[in-house]
C-alpha cells in the first residue's frame, strides 16, 4: 500500500518545487478568518453602552477633547471597513498583484480599535489613548532590537535562536556598568557589547565548528540564564547598592514634534532608546538593500557557495554579521535595565527574544515589516494591561497568548508565504 | 548526529589488525577517538569552568587574592576549600550522604537523585525520539503542562478505583501531550510550518492556558482557594512509594524504566521506528523508499509529545501530588533536551544522562543549602557540557584526542587493507 501511496506524493513533491508562487492566496483567507471571527464575536456576546476614548494628557499644549461612542456601533462599523478591505485584498490577488503592506496595517489598527470599542462598552473608565500608543512603543523596543538582530543574521543565513540570551545579557551587562558610572550611555555600551560576546560565541560554534545553529542557540539561552541567575544571586544581591542600582535615562521631548496632539506625546516624549528604535530600522534597511555590504550579505544568506566563487569570504561576512546583530540586540537589552526598571532581575526578558523570533517571521525576513511585527507584538501585551482597567471580559492570559498564537498562524503560512533565506541554517563547508 | 556516527565506526569494527599488539592499540584509539571520549571529556571540561566560576565568587578565595602577593598559599588553599566543598557537598545531596548516621539518610540522596531523574528520562526519550527522526521538538515545556491539566485534572477531578484511576490518569497525561506535540507535527506536515518555531510558541500558549485554568474557580483552581494551585490529587490517583514511606522514589522510576525499553524496541526493531530513522537519515530517499513522510512527521510528533506527557503526568502524580502550580514543569522540558544530546539520542544514553542530570538537581540543592552556592551553577554546567558535546572538535583539540577519522601511520598492516 506504501508503494501506490509513494507515486502521487513524489510526483505533486516535484509539482510544488515547479511551480512558482507569484501571488500568495494566504493574506485574504488570514483577513477574512479574522474579520469573520470578529462579527461572530459581537453578534454572539453584544456589550451594551458607551465607551470613552481620552485623546489628551494633563499639560498638553493642545487638549483634544476625549471622543465618546456607541460601543456596538463603533465594533460594527469596523467590521464593515475591515470587510471592505478584505475585499480590496481579494481584488488584489484577482489581478495577480500583491497586496500592499497598507492594507494589513490599516486593518490591524481598524480591528484594534473595533476591539477596544467592544471591550470597553458600558464601562466608565476612558482609554488612555496617548498613554495605550507610548506603552506600546515601549514594549516593542526590546521586540524590534531584537527583531533587527535576528533580521541581520538570518540574512546571512545564521538562525539566531540566541536573541534571548543577547537581550538578557545585555540587561546584565547594562545594570553592572551603569550602576559602576552612573551613566546609562555607558550602560548600553556594556549591553552591546555583551550582545557581541554572546553572538561571537555563537558564531564560533555554528560557524567554525559548524555545530547546529537551533541546538548552539537553544543551549545558548541555557546557559545565559544559568549564568546571570548564578552571578545575580552570587554578586549582584549582596552588592545591590554599588553594582545593580542604575541611573535611568530621562524622558527627552522633542522639540516642536512633541507639540503635536495625541501623537506627539506618545512618540516623541520618550527616552533617547526610543528614538534610536526609531533610526535603527532605516538604517538596517537601507544597509541591507542599498549597500555593498547588504548585497554581500544577502549573498551569503542566498547561495553561500557562489558568494564564495565570485571572492566573497563566507565566513567572515557572517562573523561581521552576527557581531553587528549582536550589538543592535544589545541595545534592546539594554532598554530593561536602563529604561524599564533600575535594577537587573532573575531572567528579567522573560521570552522577549522569543517573541522577536517571531515578529522576524512573521515579517518575513525584512527589517520594516519584522519591525511592524515587533510594534503589534508590543501593542498586544500592552493591551491586557488596559483591558484590564475598564474591566474588559477578555481574561489577559488570552490576551497575553496572542503573540505567540498569531506566530504559530504566520508560520503555518496564513499570512502569506514566509520564505527564509535559501541558505539559512546551514553551515557553509568549503570544498 | 549519532547515527552518523555508528555508519562511519562500524566498517572499522569488522576489520580486525592482526597482530595482537595492534589489536590492543586499535581499541584504545577507538576508545579515545569515539563519542563516549567526547562526552567525558565535555563533562570534564564543563566541571572545570564550574570550578572557576564556584571559586572566582567565593568570598574566601577574594580575601585571600587580596593578599596574594604576600602569601600565595593561602589563594590555593581558599580555592581547594571553595571547590572541594562545594562539590563534596554536591556528592553528598546525590549519591551518598557520608555525614549520615544511619544507612536509610545516607542512602536517601541516591534515591532523590533517581526521583528527580523520573521525568527527566521520558522527556529525555521524547526529545531524543524526535531527533532520530529530524525533528528537533523543543516544546517539552508545553507537553508537559498540557499533560499535567489532562492528567491533574483526572487525578483530583474524578473518583475512581485504586489502581484504575492512576492509569486513567497517566493515559490522560500522555495523550495531552501527544496532542499538544502533534499540532506541531501535523502543522509541519502540511503547511512546513518549522516545529522548532511552533514548538517554542506552543510552550508559552500552554503556559498561559495552565495560568488562565488556574486562576479560575471551577476550573483547575482548587476550590475555596484563591491561588493560582490546583487541589491535592486523589490518594487512587498517586502513584505509591516504591521503597517506602521513608523514601521519595515512587513507582514514576518503573515507568520511566518501561518507556526506555519500549523506546528502545521502537527504535531499533520496529517497522514504525525504523522509518522514524530512514526519515531522520534522508527524508528524499525516505520517500523514494515508499515511506509516507508526512505521515511519519506526524507520528513522530505523536510518539514524542506522548513520551513528554509521560514526564509531565509522573510530576504531578508522583513527585508533587499536594496539587501544582504553573512551575510544575520544573525546566524539565529545557533540561530534556541536554539530557538527549548528551545521551546521543539512544534510550540508554538518555537514562545515563537523565541520571546525572538528576544527580545534579539533587546534588544541587544540598550544595546551596549547605556552602551557599547556588543551584544556577548546575544549569550552566550542563548547558556547557552539551555546548562541548556539540562541537567534538573543540574537546578533541583541547584533549589531544585522536580525529575519529585518522589512522596511526606505524601499522601497515590496517593501511594495507586500506588500500585493498
Amino acid at each position: 500500500m506504501s508503494t501506490i501511496t509513494a507515486v502521487p506524493a513524489s510526483a505533486s513533491v516535484s509539482a510544488d518545487l515547479r511551480h512558482v508562487v507569484v501571488v500568495s492566496r494566504k493574506t485574504p483567507i488570514a483577513l477574512a478568518i479574522i474579520t469573520a471571527l470578529a462579527a461572530l464575536l459581537y453578534a454572539l456576546a453584544p456589550r451594551p453602552g458607551y465607551t470613552h476614548f481620552r485623546f489628551s494628557e494633563s499639560g498638553d499644549p493642545v487638549h483634544v477633547p476625549t471622543l465618546t461612542v456607541d460601543g456596538m456601533t463603533t465594533a460594527w462599523l469596523s467590521v464593515v471597513i475591515i470587510t471592505a478591505l478584505v475585499v480590496v485584498s481579494v481584488a488584489y490577488v484577482a489581478a495577480k498583484r500583491k497586496v500592499p503592506v497598507w492594507v494589513p496595517i490599516v486593518f490591524a489598527l481598524v480591528a484594534i480599535v473595533g476591539f477596544l470599542a467592544w471591550a470597553g462598552a458600558g464601562s466608565t473608565a476612558e482609554y488612555p489613548v496617548v498613554s495605550l500608543l507610548r506603552g506600546s512603543m515601549l514594549l516593542a523596543v526590546p521586540l524590534v532590537f531584537g527583531a533587527m538582530g535576528g533580521v541581520i543574521g538570518e540574512r546571512a543565513g545564521v538562525v539566531n535562536i540566541a536573541i534571548e540570551s543577547q537581550l538578557l545579557f545585555g540587561a546584565f551587562g547594562a545594570a553592572i556598568f551603569g550602576s559602576l558610572t552612573h551613566n546609562p550611555y555607558v550602560g548600553t555600551l556594556a549591553a552591546i557589547v555583551a550582545g557581541v560576546l554572546v553572538a561571537l560565541v555563537l558564531g564560533v560554534f555554528a560557524i567554525k565548528y559548524r555545530v547546529d545553529q537551533i541546538i548552539v542557540g537553544v543551549v545558548l539561552n541555557v546557559l545565559v540564564y544559568g549564568l546571570t541567575d548564578f552571578l545575580y544571586s552570587q554578586v549582584l544581591v549582596p552588592n545591590g547598592t554599588t553594582l545593580n542600582t542604575t541611573v535611568r535615562f530621562e524622558r527627552l521631548a522633542i522639540p516642536g514634534l512633541s507639540q503635536i496632539p495625541v501623537i506627539g506625546p506618545a512618540l516623541f516624549r520618550q527616552t533617547i532608546l526610543v528614538y534610536v528604535m526609531y533610526i535603527t530600522v532605516p538604517i538596517v534597511w537601507f544597509a541591507l538593500y542599498r549597500t555593498r555590504w547588504g548585497l554581500r550579505l544577502r549573498a551569503v544568506g542566498e547561495h553561500p557557495q557562489a558568494a564564495d566563487t565570485v571572492g566573497i569570504k563566507v565566513e567572515r561576512v557572517r562573523y561581521r554579521a552576527l557581531a553587528i546583530a549582536g550589538a543592535v540586540v544589545g541595545i534592546g537589552g539594554a532598554y530593561y535595565t536602563m529604561v524599564s526598571v533600575q535594577s537587573f532581575g532573575r531572567e528579567m526578558t522573560a521570552g522577549a527574544g522569543y517573541i522577536a523570533l517571531a515578529a522576524v517571521i512573521f515579517g518575513k525576513w525584512d527589517p520594516v515589516r519584522a519591525a511592524l511585527a515587533a510594534l503589534l507584538f508590543g501593542a498586544a501585551t500592552n493591551l491586557q494591561g488596559t483591558l484590564s482597567v475598564v474591566g474588559a471580559p477578555v481574561p489577559s492570559q488570552f490576551m497575553l497568548m496572542l503573540p505567540y498564537v498569531v506566530t504559530i498562524l504566520a508560520v503555518a503560512g496564513f499570512v502569506g508565504r514566509s520564505r527564509a533565506p535559501a541558505a539559512d541554517g546551514t553551515p557553509y563547508i568549503k570544498e | 548526529m549519532s547515527a552518523e556516527q555508528t555508519v562511519a565506526a562500524q566498517p572499522r569494527q569488522q576489520k580486525e589488525p592482526e597482530a595482537g599488539n595492534n589489536r590492543w592499540r586499535e581499541a584504545l584509539r577507538r576508545i579515545v577517538s569515539g563519542s563516549w571520549a567526547v562526552s567525558l571529556g565535555a563533562v570534564i571540561l564543563a566541571v572545570i569552568v564550574g570550578s572557576i566560576m564556584i571559586a572566582a565568587t567565593d568570598d574566601g578565595v577574594r580575601t585571600a587574592i587580596g593578599y596574594f602577593g604576600s602569601r600565595p598559599g593561602d589563594t590555593f588553599s581558599a580555592v581547594g576549600k571553595a571547590v572541594g566543598g562545594a562539590y563534596a557537598a554536591l556528592f553528598r545531596g546525590a549519591v551518598w550522604d557520608f555525614h549520615a548516621t544511619s544507612f536509610t539518610n545516607a542512602i536517601r540522596p541516591l534515591t532523590n537523585s533517581l526521583t528527580q531523574a523520573t521525568p527527566l528520562i521520558t522527556a529525555g526519550l521524547g526529545v531524543a525520539v524526535g531527533f532520530r527522526a529530524g525533528q528537533f521538538n523543543i516544546g517539552g515545556r508545553g507537553q508537559m503542562l498540557m499533560a499535567a491539566i489532562a492528567g491533574g485534572w483526572i487525578g483530583f477531578g474524578l473518583n475512581l478505583p485504586p489502581v484504575v484511576h492512576m492509569l486513567v490518569a497517566i493515559a490522560a497525561g500522555i495523550v495531552g501531550g501527544a496532542i499538544w506535540a502533534g499540532i506541531a507535527g501535523l502543522l509541519k506536515a502540511t503547511t512546513g510550518a518549522h516545529e522548532v518555531i511552533v514548538t517554542i510558541m506552543l510552550n508559552y500558549v500552554a503556559f498561559y492556558i495552565l495560568g488562565y485554568l488556574l486562576a479560575t474557580p471551577g476550573l483547575l483552581q482548587a476550590p475555596g482557594s484563591s491561588n493560582p494551585k490546583t487541589a491535592p490529587m486523589k490518594p487512587n490517583a498517586i502513584m505509591p512509594h516504591l521503597l517506602g514511606g521513608k523514601f521519595n522514589l515512587h513507582w514514576g522510576f518503573v515507568f520511566a524504566l518501561v518507556a526506555v525499553a519500549f523506546t528502545w524496541w521502537l527504535l531499533e526493531r520496529s517497522k514504525l521506528g525504523f522509518q522514524f530513522r530512514a526519515v531522520g537519515e534522508n527524508p528524499a530517499a525516505a520517500r523514494v523508499a515508499g515511506i509516507d513522510v508526512k505521515r511519519t512527521t506526524v507520528y513522530v510528533m505523536l510518539v514524542a509529545g506522548a513520551l513528554v506527557g509521560l514526564a509531565g503526568v509522573t510530576q504531578v502524580l508522583g513527585t508533587t501530588t499536594t496539587g501544582f502550580g504553573d512551575g510544575i514543569d520544573a525546566g524539565v522540558g529545557f533540561d530534556a533536551i541536554t539530557v538527549a544530546l548528551l545521551g546521543r539520542s539512544t534510550p540508554l544514553g538518555v537514562l545515563g544522562a537523565a541520571i546525572l542530570f538528576g544527580a545534579f538537581r539533587s546534588g544541587g540543592a544540598t550544595m546551596q543549602a549547605a556552602v551557599g552556592v547556588p543551584i544556577e551553577i548546575v544549569e550552566v554546567v550542563q548547558a556547557l557540557i552539551v555546548l562541548f558535546i556539540a562541537a567534538p572538535p573543540l574537546v578533541r583539540a583541547v584533549f589531544r584526542l585522536p580525529q575519529p577519522g585518522s589512522r596511526p601511520r606505524r601499522t601497515t598492516s590496517t593501511a594495507a587493507e586500506v588500500a585493498a
